[in-house]
């Protein structure tokens, strides 16, 4: 069972994102946790936020535990926990960690310039 | 004393690891296995699941870091093992764990818990026993936070334990220290170290049990070979003085030989040692002596250093010897390598493990005069080599060649000492002519000829001729035939008169009767 939660669509790309601007990319993203230690909880409420501030109404977030889905962390390679994997846009990026340092979280997904490189942010 | 249980092992199925380490891997306790790239530590780590799943019938997991399993699969498949089969059978399990570092961005902190549960789910899934790990520290190389690995590792191997599985734990050679990563800090009841020592630009693998806890085991370095058989370690240092001895007579092949030796042919798993200059017929002398043996439905190993079975074959043949049908009805095996293919040590693990699997009455190496090098090392190897044939119980000719300008008998490498029997071959040089001449120069336990023979190499093998002997000596090549003419016409002229010279066969076992050879 996947846990899905807040205003996040079901975990299907063919799904409408409501109110996606044209020109930005919707963001298909999966958290993966481990049950409910104090770091899964932290990582959830930490990308939830980033999701409203950045991203708000065109992701889908889908929350995994991996205690209920072990055989999700070999189909997609998942040692740490937390990860979040962005699915979409392309290319596939992990971030590892419980998501507390939110630039690195924003350079992940594409969000904020990587340090030293000079293309703007896109998205 | 009170007599406490032994601490459960898990045999690994790789022959001499289990005697040195008394049993196997600590049941239940991870492994540490290290060594240098290339030592061969997946095919171990392979190896001791699909011993496990096959023999044991324990089902293992492999959990790569390096090695995508399609490649370990291929990798091992000449040896015989099917993983696909064991996978597809529930006995095995393979989970590719591929860390790449730039796909990643690290943001706040993490644990290995994802790794836990792929790997407990793998050992539920199958229910293993074992598990192999190979390498872990490539962790090091795709996470940047090195306290919270080590943290995990220590937590992964305590969890390890705790599941009761038997684990394996590869690590990479480090600096100064077992593994580079200092993995021997977490993973202490075993440690297996792997070596792969050049000297004279030629490689030997050594296997060496570094600690072991709870439990005794084999110090020294071993050598382990890896080939097409997969891997054997020859614990081929415990040999020792504990063989059987035996007073049957092994005929030697040579017609007339048997009878200079007084047990009537070499004493059942003793050392034969037959030295001679080049051309002086040793490998013809080996060839009759395995052709004796197989000729009395007993299995022969012939290890050739020098030349090819083939050339073997056809040059015996040439005097009347057929190899091939013994070849072909399977009594008769050729090992056939060059000396300096191997390390010594590798020469004498192979010919252990040959001799192990063919099990042969005799054996023919030919020749020891092969091994060159420091005296010291090749005087271990030889005495090693007669310590496991004797513990085998095995006779063994061996070919030694000497040079032209050393004495008949003299021999170098420090032989002497090991060799039960030593029939000495050499050029008799007289009357302006080179002939052959054969004499016992020890034979322990037994009495023997002390006469020099002269031999000839006919198209029916290698014949002894009777003796002839003079004031002056033995009588060889012309001069022998000329007393032979002279002596026929005698005797036809008068029947009972008393002769010059006689033959002295009918004296060839007088032990100590007759006058000095020459």
């Amino acid at each position: 069972m996947t846990d899905k939660t807040g205003s996040e669509s079901p975990a299907n790309p063919d799904i409408e994102i409501p109110s996606a601007a044209a020109a930005d990319a919707e963001y298909v993203l999966r958290l993966y946790v481990s049950g409910q230690t104090p770091r899964s909880v932290l990582a959830i409420e930490n990308m939830r936020r980033i999701c409203a501030e950045h991203i708000s109404e065109r992701y889908t977030l889908e929350i995994i535990d991996i205690y209920l889905h072990p055989e999700a962390c070999q189909k997609e390679q998942i040692i740490a926990v937390p990860t979040l994997l962005k699915v979409l846009p392309h290319p596939l990026r992990r971030i590892i960690g419980d998501l507390s340092n939110t630039e690195k979280v924003l350079i992940g997904l594409n969000l904020a310039p990587r340090p030293g490189a000079t293309r703007p942010a896109s998205g | 004393m009170i007599e406490h249980a032994q601490l459960s092992k898990s045999a690994t199925g790789i022959d001499g690891l289990d005697a040195i380490t008394e049993g196997g891997l600590p049941t239940g306790r991870p492994t540490l296995l290290c060594g240098a790239a290339g030592c061969g530590k997946t095919l171990f780590g392979v190896t001791f699941l699909v011993q496990g799943a096959v023999r044991f019938k324990q089902p293992g997991v492999l959990m790569t870091f390096e090695e995508r399993p399609d490649d370990i699969s291929a990798n091992v498949e000449s040896l015989g093992y099917d993983l696909p089969g064991l996978i597809a059978s529930k006995s095995l399990a393979i989970d590719q764990v591929r860390i790449e570092r730039g796909e990643s961005e690290e943001s706040g902190d993490y644990d290995l818990e994802g790794l836990f549960v792929r790997l407990g789910h793998a050992i539920d899934s199958i229910g293993a026993k074992r598990v192999v790990l190979d390498t872990i520290e490539n962790l090091f190389g795709g996470l940047s936070d090195a306290t919270v690995l080590r943290s995990e590792l220590r937590r992964l191997f305590a969890w390890l334990k705790e599941k009761g599985v038997t684990a394996i734990i590869t690590g990479e050679r480090g600096e100064g220290q077992l593994t580079r990563h200092g993995l021997e800090e977490y993973v202490s009841d075993c440690v297996v170290l792997l070596d792969n020592r050049v000297q004279n630009q030629i490689t030997t693998r050594l296997l060496r049990v570094v600690k072991y806890r709870g439990s005794t085991h084999g110090t020294n370095e071993y050598p382990f070979l890896i080939d097409h058989q997969g891997i054997s370690v020859l614990p081929i240092t415990s040999a020792g003085l504990r063989h059987q001895t035996s007073n049957e007579p092994v005929p030697t092949g040579v017609q007339g030989l048997d009878d200079m030796l007084g047990a009537g042919g070499y004493y059942k798993g003793s050392s034969v040692l037959i030295s001679g200059t080049s051309g002086s017929g040793k490998t013809i002398f080996g060839s009759h002596f395995a052709d004796a043996t197989c000729s009395r439905g007993e299995r022969c190993l012939y290890f050739a250093f020098e030349e090819s079975p083939g050339q073997i074959v056809r040059n015996v043949l040439s005097v009347g010897l057929d190899l091939q049908k013994h070849l072909d009805s399977g009594l008769l095996r050729f090992e056939a390598a060059r000396p300096t293919l191997y390390g010594f040590e590798m020469h004498l693990a192979r010919m252990n493990r040959d001799l192990d699997e063919f099990k042969p009455a005799t054996t023919v190496i030919d020749p020891i005069s092969a091994f060159r090098g420091p005296e010291s090392e090749v005087h271990s190897v030889l005495l090693r080599m007669v310590d496991i044939l004797k513990t085998k119980g095995i006779t063994a000719v061996m070919t030694q060649l000497t040079s032209e300008h050393e004495r008949m008998a003299s021999g170098d490498q420090g032989i002497p000492s090991l060799i039960d029997t030593w029939v000495a071959l050499g050029a008799l040089e007289a009357g302006g002519e080179r002939n052959r001449g054969v004499y016992v120069l020890k034979s322990r336990g037994m009495g023997h000829s002390n006469q020099v023979r002269e031999y000839q190499i006919t198209n029916k093998g290698i014949r002894l001729l009777d003796v002839y002997r003079s004031v002056d000596g033995v009588l060889v090549g012309s001069a022998r035939r000329q007393a032979q003419a002279l002596q026929q016409k005698k005797s036809r002229g008068k029947t009972n008169g008393k002769t010059a010279l006689k033959p002295a066969s009918k004296e060839r076992r007088g032990l100590r009767s007759q006058g000095k050879s020459r």
